[in-house]
């Protein structure tokens, strides 16, 4: 038993010369994000952990979403369970220990929604996720009623926007790596399968309920330590604000106009989409959610596999032409008189 | 008994809105996540009528209707209908519909919020108590429920008594069995999906005779509506009345006993207890 084991760990951490080289490039990326905040610390800094709040969330809604076709509505429950458990917990407890229970509770709801409707199929989910923020919204109202604490909470710590920026680089840089891991795992493997076609995944033996939830648990999980790590900087929370549907809204955008195939697909569509916002938000201020809902079904309608689908069409496309081009050339002798004398002119260029 | 009276007179007022949403989902096979803004449109729409004119309601529902009627038409026809070519399988368009309906949401909410900004809105009609087995009760909701069973028997005998009718029922049970029988699909779907959501605003038309509403409460009545829907067993319009009275019941037993807030709390609760004991709803058949 203890041999097939260790095997099959070997071969989980054994890579290509291809992966190495993604993986040192990613590696690159991540130090030089790293050093932003030692270069410029205003308007920058915050563009840039806007940036990095919005890919964590993304990015960890397409590790269940994107493979599964599952859509998720409800990162606000999510975030805004981690941003409440930060907020009860402040004076009591130290910060990192609130981030570890903020997880532990994004995880438990995640369990509970994932075990009573991904065993069904679909549609159910996504209801389900519809209404999920409000609801957990209404409960924690109630709860507040009825324990008799206020409404809002102050979350007050000594925290620079320079630390909260590389809190989030760091989870970010988890959320990726957890999602590269995923993508080469068996699990992966089967959530893609049950994306494709559940009744196939089902015929050949995959566990889909299981698989399902623990991917939900996963992704969820990292949306309410979001949710923990962003509770300090906002300072002030309350149910309105932690749970706002505009936050899971705006995440199921930005994930699809990147595109949700790649891991790395719903970056390229949280740094057009932040800017976007920044620029929706600074000159109409009181028209967002209907520029917001406007800008959505442009991209549903007009880009439904995202930018990287739009990428990796033109790269397909520039692979054909090279093609094409490259079989005239060599059929070049039977090519007519001024096709003839182009081609020829082409060869001395390029010889 | 309060509970009950009470329970059954939302149920009521309820089941007209469910039956709305029964009609996109159930015949049009759209998953329509706008609904509940539609709902809160024909509620908008009621208040700026009765404010500006102190008529009845009722007659801000003989303009809702057809109005409601030929948005919901041009919805159908300019969203949904590339989507439905595009898609290439069942299971890709209901991601799409769910995709593009969320995205519409969003839209009327922003249209709502910029026509009557963000503020709650109540009028008064009909406040005035009406007393039943000794009781007093809110003349208003009576009202409404009245209006909506009025409303509900047309559409069902509607439904059971003509051929129109006849051919959405068809198009419900099996759409390619339908179109064999040359009933256009596409057009019954179509007219399905504009009547739906001119029952939800009527719908939403008679709750805001007696609630309080606001731009974002959309989403509830959406969910509110859904989980009827699924209750009831997706394509049984008996089972979507029943269910709606079940609802009621339940919103307001835990409003009443527990906490006014928690309304969404007993339809999450119904929710649950649907998918785990009986997913296929209490009149669907179970697929196999």
């Amino acid at each position: 038993m203890r041999q097939p084991l260790a095997q099959s760990l070997g071969a989980a951490v054994q890579l290509s010369g291809r992966e190495t080289r993604s993986l040192a490039i990613a590696a690159l990326i991540f130090v030089a994000v790293a050093l932003v905040p030692l270069i410029s610390s205003g308007y920058l800094l915050s563009i840039a952990t806007s940036i990095l709040f919005y890919t964590a969330l993304a990015t960890s809604w397409t590790l269940f979403s994107g493979p599964t076709n599952y859509i998720s509505l409800a990162t606000a429950a999510f975030f805004g369970i981690g941003m409440y458990v930060v907020a009860w917990g402040i004076e009591l407890m130290p910060y990192p220990l609130l981030i570890l229970l903020a997880a532990l509770a994004g995880a438990a709801l995640a369990v509970v929604v994932g075990l009573a409707t991904l065993r069904v199929s679909g549609v159910y989910f996504v209801i389900f996720s519809l209404g999920l923020a409000e609801l957990v919204r209404q409960i924690m109202t109630w709860l507040q009623h009825v324990l008799g604490t206020l409404s809002g909470l102050y979350v007050l710590i000594d925290r620079t926007e320079e630390e909260y920026y590389w809190q989030l680089l760091a989870l970010t840089a988890v959320i990726f790596l957890i999602g590269w891991w995923i993508g080469r795992s068996r699990l992966g493997f089967a959530l893609r399968i049950i994306g494709n076609d559940e009744v196939v995944a089902v015929h050949s033996g995959i566990n889909t309920a299981r698989a399902k939830v623990i991917l939900f648990v996963i992704s969820s999980t990292f949306a309410a330590v979001t949710g923990a790590l962003a509770a300090p900087r906002w300072s002030y929370v309350e149910p309105t604000v932690a749970f706002s549907p505009f936050l899971s809204f705006q995440v199921v955008i930005m994930a699809l106009l990147g595109g949700v195939h790649r891991l790395w697909g719903p970056l390229l569509g949280v740094i057009p989409f932040t800017l976007l916002w920044e620029l929706i938000s600074a000159n109409f201020p009181a028209q967002t959610t209907l520029l917001l809902g406007a800008t959505f079904l442009l991209i549903v309608y007009l880009i439904p596999n995202g930018v990287v689908g739009l990428l990796e069409d033109a790269l397909r496309q520039r692979r054909r032409l090279l093609q094409s081009a490259g079989g005239l050339l060599a059929r070049g002798g039977g090519a007519s008189g001024p096709v003839k004398s182009l081609l020829a002119r082409w060869r001395s260029r390029n010889a | 008994m309060d509970i009950i009276i009470i329970g059954l007179l939302l149920g009521g007022t309820y089941a007209l809105m469910a039956m709305g949403l029964q009609l996109q989902y159930g015949v049009a096979r759209i998953m329509n996540l706008a609904n509940g803004e539609m709902l809160i449109a024909g509620a908008f729409g009621t208040f700026w009528f009765f404010t500006a004119s102190q008529a009845s309601p009722f007659y801000a529902i003989i303009g809702i209707v057809p109005f409601a009627f030929v948005v919901n038409w041009a919805i159908y026809r300019i969203l949904i209908v590339p989507l439905v070519r595009r898609a290439r399988s069942q299971g890709q368009l209901e991601v799409d519909c769910i995709l593009g309906t969320f995205g519409l949401s969003f839209i009327l909410v922003g249209i709502l919020l910029a026509i009557f900004g963000g503020q709650y809105l109540s009028y008064s009609y009909l406040a005035r108590p009406i007393f039943i087995l000794g009781e007093p009760y809110g003349l208003n909701r009576v009202a409404a429920f009245l209006g909506s069973a009025a409303l509900c028997a047309g559409l069902y005998g509607w439904l059971h008594h003509t051929r129109a009718g006849l051919s959405l029922r068809a198009v419900s049970v099996n759409p390619a069995a339908a179109s064999l029988v040359s009933i256009n699909v596409v057009r019954t779907s179509a007219l399905a999906f504009a009547l739906g959501g001119a029952v939800t605003a009527a719908g939403g038309a008679l709750l805001s005779m007696f609630l309080t509403f606001d731009a974002s409460l959309g989403v509830v009545f959406t969910l509110k509506a859904l989980i009827i829907v699924i209750l009831g067993g997706v394509s049984d319009i008996r089972g979507t009345i029943i269910a709606a009275f079940i609802l009621g019941l339940a919103e307001t037993t835990v409003a009443t006993l527990v906490d006014p807030g928690l309304t969404l709390a007993a339809a999450y609760v119904l929710f649950m207890i649907i998918l785990l004991v009986r997913p296929e709803g209490l009149f669907g058949r179970r697929s196999s």
